[in-house]
């Protein structure tokens, strides 16, 4: 082999090997998500996937305590969440507690030292009420994300008061490190996958309701003015998915259109809601605790954190692999005292009386069976106008054909009715009235859109 | 068809492989030889697969047709034939296709006395290929990772794998060979024009020469890779792009799990900045 052969392979043969030097081997573990040969799969190398796993591992529950015995408001002063409780299930709430947020710091870390238990005088304690109060919350009113699998403050704190992963506001790289105007974006930030895409995913989309969707609704793009700019700002917010979640984009999506709820798997119905869901906690419970938190807790931009989804998640696609601490935490699940508005959800929400609607059904997308919650609250409304006439109208989202959605709202509004005959109100008290825009308003998905309307005659 | 008059001369018998003088015929202006009779013979089996594969689908719309591989359920071993069997019968068809069409142009270049470019050429498309639906189903664990034989199925297969890794166009060795797809296409662009201008001078003028090519160059950018040189620096170009593909698809999956944009960490953890 003349010199400069050899030397040329040698060359080759060590950038091949550089080029390997910063990568994984096989075997790797593959899980197929889609059709065959459809490309939908989850990768993982377990040599990696060894050390999440130990990461993510569920804390052993303390047994439960006997039920009975006086409540804790009747012992304990100044109880104003947990107050349903016996003294003996609250104190074993307040030792996991301590557990899941402070284990080194123990009791005293929101119970100051020398003072009365009742005392509010260390921030922290008002912080960790406030948090009780958003557990429930989640636990009650947020199952379309949550599941009955539900959370723990284990979920996100892991043994620390600050859980690993929050957010604070984001000034950007300071002027001094960088020259050059960066437009929020070219900077490897870790928050969207070390990409050069717009480094703030969470503002516009986690606290800010921005929209998230750009993609045009027709074969050809007229009237999307959407700028590149949106479009990779969408992008940043879901490399910050993937990897909150440690998965790839086709865990919800099957890229042949990123849009299309069709082809979509049901995680992306989960995640639409987790993201309401993160956006619903950060404004009425995370970002309103600022004020009340010290400077050392504030961010750059004197806010308190906030969550996203690696907030719960920590890079598993299902927080502490779906076991469920809550279901030895009842105390958690219960119903918030106030719940704060939430966006609607499949359920009943009871309007106003001001209009002649009383009640309205809401559906999950393409969905005709009522919800859990329907059968008492029609059963209720019969009861509670009898003899009276009552109309039923079903209505739909924007998305999918208008056939297959006039038929969605015909037989949603025929799910009610048929609650309604069961409540024992007869046919000729129930009219079926088709409405003259049955697309229920909003675009896309729209949650609200996905209703049946019972109203009076 | 019609022999020019002086192909007769280059129509030697001998240079085979394999099969001595059975198969050392022409047939027209085809050279037929043992490796075309397995080209015909593999092309028309995968074909029939294939027509086979559709008539038992849902669709005889072109663009629809999908022949899509096993489950990853079925790892290394064969699968019923309606579920990803055919696709395995095709993809042992197509590579005994291409081969035997590689090694019929290594024979017509031993009956020409000629270098084995063309053939060797051929046979890094035929590894590209290779790679996609062998090297990396073997090295993931499963046929099932080989892409699916249809127009827009194979499609949504290119997107879906490289939304795998978020953001493919950070995989290091895609952006190499798209380099060398681009550069392919300059220097054919250039060389393509160059040989154009030269022998389309203005009415009048004689056809000018090699040298006018070169001194083109060298005026222009100071260097002239020159007539023979060209074409060598085209099949590097071509070939490279070509083989850095096959690399960027083997890599994914069983040499990196995650997002490319996250290999690159290295480079930002590199002691000169970091």
């Amino acid at each position: 082999m003349n010199p400069t052969i050899r030397r040329s392979a040698a060359l080759l043969l060590t950038g091949a090997l550089a080029l390997l030097a910063g990568c994984e081997r096989p075997p790797v573990d593959t899980v197929q998500r889609g059709y065959r040969g459809l490309g939908m799969i989850e990768l993982s190398n377990p040599r990696i996937a060894q050390q999440t796993i130990a990461d993510n591992q569920s804390p052993e529950a303390t047994p439960p305590m006997p039920a009975g015995g006086p409540p804790a408001s009747a012992v304990f002063k100044n109880v104003q969440v947990l107050n349903d409780l016996s003294v003996a299930e609250f104190t074993r709430v307040m030792v996991a507690m301590t557990n899941w947020v402070s284990p080194d710091q123990g009791c005293a870390y929101c119970h100051a030292a020398g003072e009365d238990l009742a005392s509010d005088s260390l921030y922290t304690k008002v912080v960790a009420r406030r948090m009780l109060v958003m557990t429930r919350h989640i636990n009650s009113d947020w199952k379309t994300h949550v599941a009955d699998t539900g959370v723990t403050c284990y979920t996100c704190h892991r043994g620390k008061p600050v859980p690993a992963n929050v957010w604070f506001r984001n000034p950007g790289p300071s002027a001094a490190a960088r020259a050059g105007n960066h437009a929020g974006q070219n900077t490897p930030a870790p928050q969207v996958g070390l990409t050069s895409l717009p480094y703030d995913p969470f503002g516009p989309f986690l606290d800010q309701a921005n929209e998230i969707r750009v993609v045009s609704t027709s074969a050809l793009p007229t009237n999307n003015y959407h700028s590149t700019k949106q479009t990779e700002w969408t992008y940043a917010l879901m490399m910050n998915m993937s990897q909150a979640l440690g998965v790839n984009c086709t865990f919800c999506h099957n890229t042949r259109s990123f849009a299309s709820w069709d082809a979509s798997t049901p995680q992306r119905e989960t995640a639409w809601y987790g993201i309401r869901m993160v956006r619903d906690l950060n404004k009425d419970y995370l970002d309103p605790l600022g004020p009340t938190l010290p400077p050392i807790r504030h961010g750059p931009l004197g806010d308190g954190p906030k969550v996203d989804c690696a907030t719960c998640h920590n890079g598993v696609y299902k927080p502490l692999y779906g076991v469920s601490l809550l279901k030895d935490y009842p105390a958690l699940a219960a119903p918030a005292p106030a719940p704060a508005a939430a966006a609607p959800v499949a359920g009943v929400q009871p309007i106003t009386v001001a209009t002649l609607t009383l009640v309205k059904v809401y559906f999950a997308t393409g969905r005709t069976e009522l919800p859990g919650d329907a059968a008492a609250a029609l059963d209720a409304l019969a009861k509670a106008h009898p003899g009276q006439q009552l109309v039923i109208s079903g209505y739909h989202d924007a998305q999918g054909g208008a056939a297959q959605n006039e038929e969605l709202a015909k037989q949603r509004a025929m799910a009610v009715r048929d609650q309604l005959r069961q409540a024992g109100i007869g046919d000729q008290r129930i009219v079926l009235m088709k409405p003259e825009q049955a697309q229920g308003g909003g675009g896309g998905d729209n949650p609200e859109a996905r209703r049946v309307e019972v109203s009076l005659k | 068809m019609a022999m020019l008059s002086f192909e007769r001369k280059y129509r030697v018998r001998g240079g085979t492989l394999v099969g001595g003088d059975l198969f050392d015929f022409w047939v027209g202006p085809f050279y037929c030889g043992f490796f075309g009779v397995t080209t015909a013979f593999f092309s028309a089996v995968g074909i029939a697969m294939i027509l086979w594969g559709a008539a038992n689908g849902p669709t005889w719309n072109v663009w629809q047709i999908n022949i899509a591989p096993p489950d990853l359920s079925y790892g290394l071993a064969f699968a019923p034939l309606m579920e990803g069997g055919l696709w395995q019968i095709i993809t042992v068809c197509a590579l005994g296709a291409f081969v035997s069409w590689a090694l019929r142009e290594v024979e017509i270049c031993r009956k020409l006395g000629i270098g084995y470019h063309v053939p060797i050429a051929f046979g890094v498309a035929i590894f590209a290929y290779f790679s996609l639906v062998v090297i990396r189903p073997l090295l993931l664990g499963a046929w099932g990772h080989g892409f699916p034989y249809g127009i827009m199925s194979h499609l949504d297969w290119v997107s879906n794998t490289g939304y795998q890794y978020l953001h493919f166009h950070y995989n290091p060795a895609h952006m190499i060979a798209v380099s060398f797809f681009f550069t392919t296409v300059l220097a054919l662009a250039l060389h393509g024009s160059l040989v154009l201008s030269a022998t389309n001078p203005k009415k009048g003028e004689p056809v000018k020469t090699a040298e006018h090519e070169n001194t083109f160059f060298r005026d222009t950018i100071g260097y002239s890779i020159g007539t023979l040189g060209i074409h060598r620096l085209g099949l590097f170009l071509a070939l490279s792009a070509a083989f850095w593909s096959a690399i960027c698809i083997i890599i994914s999956g069983p040499f990196w799990t995650r997002g490319w944009p996250e290999w690159w960490n290295w480079w930002l953890n590199l002691p000169i900045w970091a």
